[in-house]
């Protein structure tokens, strides 16, 4: 097991490297100059001069990019061009903010993705099948923007409900800070749900097919616990390796998400970040989000061999 | 039970904030910048300081230039020295005392810090003299109408000098100034919070005890913080929003023409493709300022809330030019002045414009009315950081671009049409205009300097390197509850005399 985790770390290294070096020459492929974005209305050739040399935006690309390199691997990502703080200090930030929010959008996304991918495989084909399918496919076809618009709308200045939009730090005041997050989670999550639903869906399927189910109900089970015990968790090594892709769609679902909530994490720093060519902030971002990535997939492999003794001896 | 006693816990903390409830909260239309107002250069930064850092002078709503911790002033009798009176017995907000000896450490970092963004605003000044504990004289190189107003703004803003000279460039983490309120702390993108400075020396009239700048983009968004309660003031309203919440008697809509404007640049000498036919011929530009009415624009794109414009000064400003009024649209005249060019049958013209919903609009309404009098606008949206680099390298023949304004009319002219000067991405140059506009910087005199604008203008206005469209309104809403909120032309928030009745 344990040489098992040391070779997925080691393979993890050069798709690290990789990943840093292509969004680094995506990054000076994009037009617009980063000093002249933070000048706007104020541009004074020599300041301008000067902030490029400071900033080393005037080196070869290549030197700029082992500059980089060298200096987060002494945990230095640089400084914000755009506010003047560290990097590493706004991803420390933002982090807890955009963990906080993931995880309650996969509690959203698995409370109602999993029971309802049960539910529509134990009654197929009955009504219950087909609401359950047409309130997936709507969660997946609703655009995040427009749900979290229209929720903002009804629950906020309608009914005055939830607080509107913003965020409260879950040390400072937990209730609060949960209070805010409930709707850019459940809008979060709905999306989620639906992909997840599906997939339990089929998984069950499939599983409530299978010879040992059939052997469960004839020893006489009850059926509640045919379908929890025997058949959902044969059907969840497909779950969990799903939701921990999901985990990619997460990121990339905080990113609307945020921009629409005003909430200050990862996704609304990184839109902000490409705007301004703060070059810093969008290489330190995805430098986390790719070890985040890999751990997550990590984490389902080591999961899956938990849950399946068969991959044991492979390990 | 221990979650019980935890959330009973929570709400009584919750009933303990209720009864203070002076926290003022206001929505900004995007994140400010680095928080030190010599390397700043956003206009929502300058909102924040507006509370975070007084200035040597300040301004009315009519534009005049009042005391704020200059008390007095006068210029020298060649207007080469502004001699100034300070207010006695203010500290900054760590304690440090301000005198002239702080203002000529103040002035210095402007001119010299290698991040200052404020070198051009005082590069007139040559040096300060402290000529006794309360009374400075600030020297200049040579005679400059615009220095009282560059010192009404950031140029101006008074930050402590012993932080500064600790911090050094890294002093917008921290920054301490003397203004009413002083920094609590900031979340990138979250917040910025301000508490009350008992120190302040115009306490009396401060009556919050906080306040909290957030930064909320979304137009719609911010609008519902201010409807659900929220925030108490929200930052730039759309102006198309402002017939939706009208019937709402719970929120109070604050208006000031503002001091900038939006227009098209085009470019008349900037690179290589400044040699284009609208940039060589006069006369399409002025068939093309000809071919679309402003008071269209205004009403169709912004719901008639903002103002026309025909010159970089809106009518509510002393500086307005009332010799060029607003000019009807009239196609047949743009038609023939084409023909007269050569173009009976029509061309194209390509204009470069920021990548949001509001400008685009605006293009397409323009490009409907030009295409009237044969004139085909082909729009090229671009990201905004992407215009702006192929604006300055003169990769564009049009460029729909705006100013936020500034107090001084030279701010709003000066370093747009002069050959050569840091804004002039028209690349447009003549010698009459410089020398006009140069002149009109060294004279004091209001009437005789705006003769030499006027003069300007005439020849500006037949050449339209930059054909103005319109002059935006400041729109600042107010939730139930908050009141002696004044609006100014700057844009600006100032706290002072501002309650907050928290229901």
């Amino acid at each position: 097991m344990l040489s098992f985790i040391l070779r997925r770390v080691l393979i993890a290294i050069p798709t690290i490297l990789l990943i840093s070096v292509f969004v680094f020459s995506l990054q000076k492929l994009l037009p617009g100059d980063p000093i002249l974005a933070m000048a706007g209305e104020e541009r004074d050739p020599e300041v301008i001069e000067f902030l490029r040399e400071k900033y080393r935006l005037n080196d070869p690309v290549p030197v700029q990019y082992l500059n980089w390199v060298g200096n987060a691997l002494q945990g230095d990502l640089g400084i914000s061009l755009r506010t003047n703080q560290p990097v590493l200090e706004l991803i420390g930030e933002k982090l807890p903010v955009t963990i906080q929010l993931a995880a309650m959008a996969m509690i959203f996304a698995m409370g109602i993705g999993i029971p309802a991918g049960i539910l529509s495989a134990v009654r197929k084909g009955t009504m219950t099948d087909y609401i359950a399918n047409i309130v997936a496919l709507s969660g997946l076809s609703i655009p995040n923007f427009w749900l979290g618009i229209m929720l903002i709308l009804l629950v906020s200045v309608k009914w005055q409900l939830l607080p509107a939009s913003g965020y409260v730090p879950f040390a400072e005041d937990p209730w609060r800070s949960i209070q805010v997050m409930l709707m850019p989670a459940f809008v979060l999550g709905t999306a989620l749900a639906a992909t997840l639903m599906r997939h339990t869906r089929s998984a069950m399927l499939t599983v409530l097919t299978s010879d040992y189910v059939r052997t469960a109900r004839a020893k006489g089970l009850s059926e509640r616990k045919v379908i929890l015990k025997h058949a959902f968790r044969n059907a969840l090594t497909p779950i969990v390796t799903l939701s921990a892709l999901l985990f990619g769609e997460l990121i990339a679902g905080a990113v609307l998400t945020e921009q629409i909530f005003t909430i200050p994490g990862f996704g609304k720093m990184v839109v902000d970040a490409v705007f301004n060519r703060d070059y810093a902030v969008v290489q330190g971002i995805v430098l986390v989000t790719a070890v985040g990535f890999i751990v997550m997939n990590l984490l389902a492999d080591v999961a899956y061999v938990l849950l399946n003794p068969r991959l044991r001896n492979e390990a | 039970m221990k979650l019980r006693i935890t959330l009973a816990a929570a709400l009584l903390g919750a009933t303990a904030l209720g009864a203070q409830a002076q926290d003022l909260r206001i929505g900004l239309a995007s994140d400010a910048d680095v928080l030190d107002p010599d390397q700043s250069r956003t206009f929502v930064g300058r909102i924040v300081y507006a509370a975070l850092c007084d200035k040597l002078v300040d301004i009315t709503p009519e534009l005049e230039i009042i005391p704020q911790l200059a008390t007095d002033w006068s210029f020298s009798d060649d207007n080469t020295a502004l001699t100034m009176q300070l207010r006695e017995g203010v500290t900054f907000h760590d304690g440090t005392p301000f005198n002239a000896e702080a203002v000529a450490r103040n002035i210095e970092r402007s001119r010299t810090l290698e991040e200052s963004r404020r070198k051009s605003e005082l590069s007139s000044v040559s040096g300060t003299e402290v000529l006794g504990e309360y009374e400075i004289k600030i020297n200049l190189a040579q005679p400059d109408a615009t220095i009282l107003a560059q010192l009404a703004d950031r140029a101006g803003m008074m930050i402590s000098p012993d932080a500064a000279d600790e911090a050094g460039a890294d002093f917008g983490l921290n920054p301490v100034c003397s203004g009413p309120f002083k920094f609590e702390e900031r979340v990138a993108q979250d917040r910025i919070v301000l508490s009350k400075f008992d120190g302040y020396w115009n306490a009396d009239e401060i009556n919050l005890d906080s306040v909290t700048y957030l930064p909320i983009p979304d137009t719609t968004v911010r609008l519902a913080n201010l409807q659900s309660g929220d925030i108490h003031i929200l930052d730039r309203l759309a102006a198309t929003d402002l017939k939706q919440i009208s019937d709402d008697p719970s929120i109070d809509v604050k208006e000031a023409v503002s001091l900038g404007y939006q227009g098209i640049t085009f470019n008349v000498g900037n690179g290589e493709r400044g040699d284009n036919p609208w940039g060589n011929d006069k006369r399409l530009r002025q068939a093309f300022s000809l071919a679309i009415g402003r008071d269209i624009i205004n009403q169709v794109v912004f719901d008639g809330n903002f103002r026309p414009a025909n010159q970089p000064y809106s009518t509510e400003s002393p500086w307005y030019d009332s010799e060029f009024p607003m000019p009807e649209r009239d196609v047949e005249a743009a038609k023939a002045l084409l023909a007269e060019a050569g173009y009976e049958n029509g061309l194209d013209l390509e204009v470069q414009v920021p990548n949001r919903p509001e400008n685009l609009q605006l293009m397409q309404v323009i490009q409907s009315m030009a295409s009237e009098a044969g004139i085909n606008v082909k729009i090229t949206s671009k990201e905004f950081a992407t215009m702006l680099d192929d604006q300055s390298a003169g990769k564009f023949t049009g460029s729909q671009v705006g100013w936020s304004g500034r107090i001084d009319p030279d701010g709003n002219l000066h370093q747009f049409v002069t050959t050569g000067a840091g804004l002039n991405d028209a690349g447009y140059s003549n010698a009459e205009v410089d020398r006009l506009l140069n002149e009109a910087r060294t004279i004091s005199d209001t009437a005789e300097r705006k003769k030499l604008y006027d003069e300007a203008r005439a020849i500006l206005n037949d050449e339209l390197p930059i054909v103005y469209l319109y002059h935006q309104t400041w729109l600042t809403a107010l939730a139930d509850g908050v009141d002696g909120f004044v609006a100014y032309p700057d844009g600006m928030m100032r706290l002072e005399g501002v309650t907050l009745n928290a229901e």
